[in-house]
């Protein structure tokens, strides 16, 4: 039978997870959305050698799973001499991973912002470096925010793969109590309840973070 | 009196497709030029060239004695001294109106913060848009933005101001308040060439017509002479083809 009151008593110790998933997936995040900031130049202007690279790199990661990516970076690269630990190893590949798919959201929300804003700001006088910094960068990255947001959860859920290379954050506490208590069922509904959670709250968060970044007028459409 | 703009034989066009096809004419400091002529006829893609925009096929486009086609020129410093009015406004949607006027005048001009929000409220005073300096684009009407959008172009002093069917996107009822703000900045002296089809306002404002058709010019004059005496054909019909169009939205 299913015990309620035993979920409840399991969620803090899984929660000594948490640090750790968090951890995971904001490091990870951050990674990404650097290393998709780095690509953006070659994904704006294009034609280039690194233009290409970039292109390459985003269909690899994005056409490959990331738990074989994982594997690859924890268990292939040690052939070459490269090793990592668990916790590394993960940050890195989800890092990777999730800089392809930032990579994507960066440059569609660039490409959102009509071509009449880089025309107005040329026919005032203004360099593209500035026409980029005070007019299209500051609306495209309002643009980006509600998939961002959505990145950082998709991160958290994947996040549980890191388990299986021995990394004890949320899902992995969860395995350990279901090798002590013998109680599957209601080890991983604690781990789901958490989980979910946490990702309601973030994904809640971007509410708050439109309402911060919202242009004013914006919601009636134009004039 | 000194020409503010001369344009020669200028030539232009998108993918291999000529829309401008040996175009001339020159602008006095302080006169006021309009442009007129059938939707495709290349009288955007005019004004776009002639602060390179888009960029010409060949021909000479003097601006205030530089010219703009020479291969070292710096074509921010052109632009700098031109103003540019959009027909779709074009405004920053993510400022106010007043940053919206102080941000060119700041990275482009170097001006202090202070001066910029002075210039910016005087040309705002101008086209009685001072109330909005701290409203949003989007939360203003299309009139509105209009007029703040020739408010931003003025504020860097240019010594022309090219405007592009500065109220083709507006509704009727709209037009009028930019078409009265463009007439108090054209008695203030400023020069300037106006791509419009709207008559009475040539009328009263222009110094000059010029018609555009298939990338020529196939008339210019006095607007009494083009309006009320045109030569060419093909003038007669556009002109009445326009006369038509607005029986049609005024009834």
């Amino acid at each position: 039978m299913l015990d309620l009151f035993f979920i409840i008593d399991l969620i803090p110790d899984i929660l000594k997870g948490l640090m750790i998933t968090l951890e995971l997936s904001i490091i990870s995040f951050i990674i990404g959305f650097v290393i998709a900031a780095i690509f953006m130049p070659a994904r704006i202007f294009g034609g280039t050698l690194f233009a290409s690279i970039v292109r390459s790199y985003i269909e690899v990661f994005r056409g490959t799973p990331l738990l074989v990516q994982l594997l690859l970076i924890y268990f292939g690269l040690p052939s070459l001499g490269i090793k990592f630990d668990p916790m590394t190893a993960s940050i890195l590949a989800f890092g990777l991973n999730s800089a392809a798919y930032q990579s994507e959201i960066l440059r569609s929300s660039l490409k959102s912002i009509p071509e009449s804003q880089f025309l107005s700001g040329e026919s005032l006088g203004m360099s593209s470096l500035q026409i980029y910094r005070y007019i299209i960068l500051p609306q495209a990255v309002r643009v980006a925010v509600p998939a961002l947001v959505n990145e950082l959860v998709t991160l958290i859920k994947e996040s549980s793969i890191a388990s299986i290379i021995g990394v004890v954050e949320l899902t992995r506490r969860g395995e350990y109590l279901v090798a002590t208590t013998f109680r599957a069922l209601e080890v991983y509904i604690a781990v789901a309840i958490i989980y979910f959670v946490i990702c309601f709250l973030v994904s809640q968060s971007t509410r708050l973070l439109e309402r911060k970044f919202r242009i004013p007028g914006y919601e009636r459409g134009g004039g | 009196m000194s020409k503010v703009l001369i344009v020669k034989n200028l030539r232009a066009g998108y993918r291999g497709q000529e829309v401008i096809k040996d175009i001339s004419f020159s602008v006095e400091k302080g006169e006021k030029v309009v442009i007129m002529g059938p939707s495709g006829s290349g009288k955007s893609t005019l004004l776009k060239c002639l602060v390179r925009l888009i960029e010409p096929w060949g021909g000479t486009i003097i601006i205030d004695g530089t010219n703009v086609m020479n291969h070292n020129v710096d074509i921010r410093k052109i632009r700098m001294k031109t103003g540019f009015v959009f027909q779709s406004y074009n405004l920053f949607p993510h400022m106010t109106v007043l940053r919206n006027i102080t941000l060119p005048l700041r990275v482009v001009k170097k001006y202090s913060n202070k001066k910029a929000e002075e210039i910016a409220m005087s040309v705002l005073k101008i086209v009685g848009m001072e109330e909005y300096a701290n409203r949003y684009p989007l939360q203003l009407s299309g009139g509105q933005q209009q007029r703040v959008s020739i408010a931003r172009a003025l504020a860097m002093e240019p010594v022309i101001l090219f405007l592009d069917e500065p109220t083709s996107a507006l509704d009727p009822e709209l037009r009028e308040e930019v078409l009265q703000t463009l007439r108090k900045i054209a008695r203030r002296g400023k020069s300037m060439l106006v791509v419009t089809h709207e008559l009475d306002f040539a009328e009263d404002v222009a110094d000059h017509i010029i018609l555009v058709d298939q990338g020529i010019i196939i008339e210019e004059g006095p607007p009494n002479e083009i309006l009320y005496n045109p030569k060419n054909e093909r003038t007669k019909r556009f002109l009445k083809s326009i006369m038509r169009r607005m029986k049609n939205s005024n009834s």
